[in-house]
């Protein structure tokens, strides 16, 4: 059993122009969400799959990527359907080294969904502890 | 290779020479509430060896604020900052312009995001900021110099809408001397205002203070105006935007037509009339309405016997002008310009889905802007109150205000303007019906603005409009009638009237086809599906990309006073682009790296933008270059990465932020950096 007082390390790559618009308007409602640490990126089709790996590698418990929706919100066209591809792709690397596929959530988060992103930061978050700690290490 | 003509690297920096400050903001309470910001300071400076100094400060982003970075960058001989603050998409650019002013380059900051995704979630976001202040320290001591492409921009405004909004920007613009394209989805301008009676608060006829617009518009050289059109496809970017523009056959000359109306009278096909809400009938050939601009008849394809001489073709023979030209098609239109307005207005709420309303049922519950068409002089009644069941004066309006409105079923928002409108429509019915009775349910009256307060007094004191205050539970007929069943919720009696006519106070929302507009011009929409700006208060009319700007109804529900005022600061915001002839542009685009590259092409076939070509080697092409970095996250070596989004910068960020806590918890020392 996971100790009760345990906080996950989760960070959270969020692109400019959705997901961390959409993290900036739940703190501009004061929607409280647990602990994570967010990164801004361009793009969640910047995010390179090695670096969700690192993140792995470094520690981390949980990793959350927030783009814009599908099919035409991303500013770039088509990068969140090559975020799409590129974590199902990791997804299916992670559980062949037998880390649980769950540890990584991608999720379309517009700039008015403040609400959103606060609750799929709560469900990630209780997620990851009812996962536990990661022991494997990439 | 082609040198990276537009942007410079002065040096590589390594990682650790750098000289770093940092400074940490109050934001009044609204950081240090949560945050403990003496320890951020601290700890900071402790912790990174690369921080050669640390302060705090009320509200850096005042004027004060500025000073006191300007001056410790001199004096403490700063290389790069990080600034612990609000989002950086407030004040980034602010921070930038200090560094500039105080000698370094503007592209060595990093804004640590401690307000809305730390101290405003969070109830102890200490350890927090120190966190990703320190992720901020690390990635900056990687951010290299760099200089801001300048391009130039065309001296050309798309304005998307015709309706008061649009028009007053397009004005403003063409008299100040720059280019207007203005795209107008329906067959003439004037929008939503064309088909008001009479304006709040001064009773001014809507069309009489709109139509000198309208023309004055047609006869600008500057202004290029193409109505039945939509703007399908956009590309390009601040200063230089393509436009795709599709324009509907109009199957009338508009050069030609003199609207003499022959054709109209020999038409034999009759439908209902959308301009005066289905209340009054037109003919296929039609023009909207007597001061339309264009000034010229227009065909409904959808009506008309078929477009076709054999079955019908009575217009073309009588219309001497020979306007009326049955073979037009579909155009596609491409301009180029270097910025663009959206200014789209908004529609009624779709009542009928207010069921117990009785909207769609009875034909005399109608909605606001059905009863204004029956309010104004040019309406379908000729200016007298008919109801539109059997055409007998209404003895007793009943009117529903949020109909739809602050109701967490329908709209969760106020529309703003219903009071006024309902207080304006209670005020022109007891005008033309002096000895009948106007009622209207209210939750709350709301009647901020200039001159509101006091007109909404004179409808009550001197026009006698009884106001109740309370919900109307439902609308039914009996016999000729409508009884209005509802509670006073002042006194807690339940109401029963009997109406011949109810009105009901609508909201706002925003027109068909915003999510579709916002997807080719990739802007964003807020919860309620209006157009987001930049920033509520600092930037309304900016959206946040560059570029595109927004005014009217669109942004937010408003009345007619507010529209002009920011369709007005729509205006001054593109020109205040447009007229320095050159734009700068963030330098973040992508770079490659020739030794790595082994020219496999994945980039290029992976940019969306078209920006990367592979000869011998991987190529950018910088002005094409969104510095997006999906190329970056698919190279198989590495080589290409964008600029100040680098990969090892990434990689130093998730240190910092996954192990910074541990070992600040533990350790002594400063950490390992």
């Amino acid at each position: 059993m996971v100790e009760k007082s345990w906080r996950p390390r989760i960070v959270a790559f969020l692109c400019r122009w959705c997901g961390y618009a959409g993290a900036d308007l739940a703190g501009v409602s004061r929607m409280k969400y647990p602990e994570i640490y967010p990164i801004r990126v361009n793009c969640s089709g910047s995010v390179h799959p090695e670096l969700i790996l690192d993140a792995f590698r470094k520690g981390a418990d949980g990793v959350l990527i927030c783009g814009c929706h599908t099919p035409n919100d991303c500013h770039y066209i088509s990068g969140n359907y090559k975020a799409l591809k590129r974590v199902a792709l990791v997804k299916k690397l992670l559980s062949q080294l037998g880390i649980n596929q769950e540890r990584v959530r991608l999720e379309w988060i517009s700039a008015a969904e403040g609400r959103k992103f606060s609750r799929v930061v709560k469900e990630f978050y209780e997620k990851i502890r009812e996962l536990g700690p990661l022991e494997v290490r990439v | 290779m082609k040198k990276h003509s537009n942007w410079v690297i002065l040096t590589l920096i390594g990682g650790n020479d750098l000289r770093i400050g940092v400074f940490v903001c109050h934001c009044g309470r609204n950081i240090s509430s949560t945050v403990d910001v003496s320890r951020v300071v601290r700890e900071v400076s402790e912790r990174s060896r690369k921080v050669v100094f640390s302060t705090d400060y009320k509200y850096l982003c005042s004027d004060p604020g500025q000073k006191l970075i300007e001056e410790k960058i001199k004096e403490e001989n700063l290389d790069a900052v990080v600034i612990a603050a609000c989002s950086p998409s407030m004040h980034e650019e602010t921070f930038r312009r200090v560094l500039k002013r105080a000698g370094i380059n503007e592209y060595l900051l990093e804004i640590a995001n401690i307000r809305e995704q730390c101290s405003w979630v969070h109830e102890d976001g200490t350890e927090k900021a120190i966190a990703l202040t320190l992720a901020a320290v690390e990635k900056v001591s990687r951010n290299e110099k760099l200089k801001p492409i300048k391009i130039g921009v065309k001296r050309k405004c798309l304005v998307i809408g015709g309706g008061i909004a649009g028009i007053t920007a397009s004005l403003d613009l063409a008299n100040s001397g720059f280019e207007v394209i203005l795209v107008e989805k329906s067959p003439t301008i004037g929008g939503k205002m064309a088909q008001l009676s009479e304006t709040f608060p001064t009773l001014d006829c809507s069309q009489c203070i709109l139509t000198p617009l309208m023309v004055s518009l047609s006869r600008n050289d500057r202004i290029k105006l193409y109505t039945m059109s939509e703007v399908v496809e956009i590309d390009g970017y601040v200063g230089n935007f393509r436009v795709k523009i599709k324009k509907k056959p109009r199957y009338v000359i508009e050069e030609k037509c003199t609207v003499c109306g022959e054709c109209e009278k020999v038409c034999p096909v009759i439908v209902p009339n959308e301009f005066d809400r289905g209340l009054s009938y037109r003919k296929a050939i039609y023009i909207p309405f007597p001061q339309a601009v264009p000034s010229s008849y227009v065909i409904d394809p959808n009506s008309c016997l078929g477009l076709n001489p054999v079955v019908c073709g009575k217009c073309k023979e009588v219309c001497e002008a020979d306007a009326i030209d049955y073979h037009m098609r579909e155009e596609t239109i491409e301009e180029e310009v270097g910025a663009i307005i959206v200014a789209t207005g908004y529609e009624l709420f779709p009542k009928d889905r207010i069921g117990e309303y009785g909207y769609g049922t009875y034909e005399d519950v109608i909605d606001a802007l059905e009863f204004e068409r029956i309010l104004s002089s040019t309406g379908p009644t000729g200016g007298t109150v008919k109801r539109p069941s059997d055409g007998r004066t209404p003895k007793r309006v009943v009117f529903i205000q949020c109909a739809g409105s602050r109701d967490e079923n329908y709209l969760e928002y106020c529309s703003k303007i219903c009071c006024m409108y309902t207080a304006k429509q209670a005020m022109l019915y007891k005008h033309l019906v002096p000895e009948g009775e106007a009622y209207v349910f209210y939750i709350d009256v709301r009647t901020a603005g200039k001159g509101y307060e006091e007109f909404f007094r004179r409808v009550q004191e001197e026009e006698g409009v009884i106001y109740i205050r309370g919900k109307v539970s439902r609308v039914y007929r009996e016999g000729e009638n409508l009884i209005v069943e509802g509670v006073d919720t002042l006194t807690g009696k339940k109401l029963t009237i009997e109406a011949d006519l109810v009105v009901l106070s609508t909201g706002v929302v925003p027109p068909e086809g915003t999510e579709n507009l916002v997807s080719v011009l990739k802007i964003q929409q807020d919860q309620s599906g209006f157009l987001k700006e930049a920033h509520p208060k600092l930037k309304p009319t900016e959206t946040l990309t560059k570029g595109i700007f927004i005014c009217g109804a669109i942004q937010g529900p408003k009345d007619i006073t507010e529209t002009v005022s920011q369709a007005k600061g729509a205006a001054s915001a593109v020109m205040e682009l447009l007229s320095m002839g050159e734009v700068e542009r963030d330098p973040i685009v992508a770079r490659v790296n020739e030794e790595y590259c082994v020219a496999c092409k994945t980039c290029e076939s992976l940019c969306p933008f078209g920006a990367v070509k592979v000869r011998d080697k991987a190529e950018v092409n910088e002005a094409l270059c969104e510095g997006c970095g999906i190329c970056a996250a698919s190279c198989p070596t590495g080589a290409i990465e964008v600029v100040n989004n680098k990969f090892d910068q990434f990689e130093e960020v998730l240190e910092v932020l996954i192990n910074g806590r541990e070992k600040l918890e533990t350790e002594n020392s400063g950490l390992p950096l």
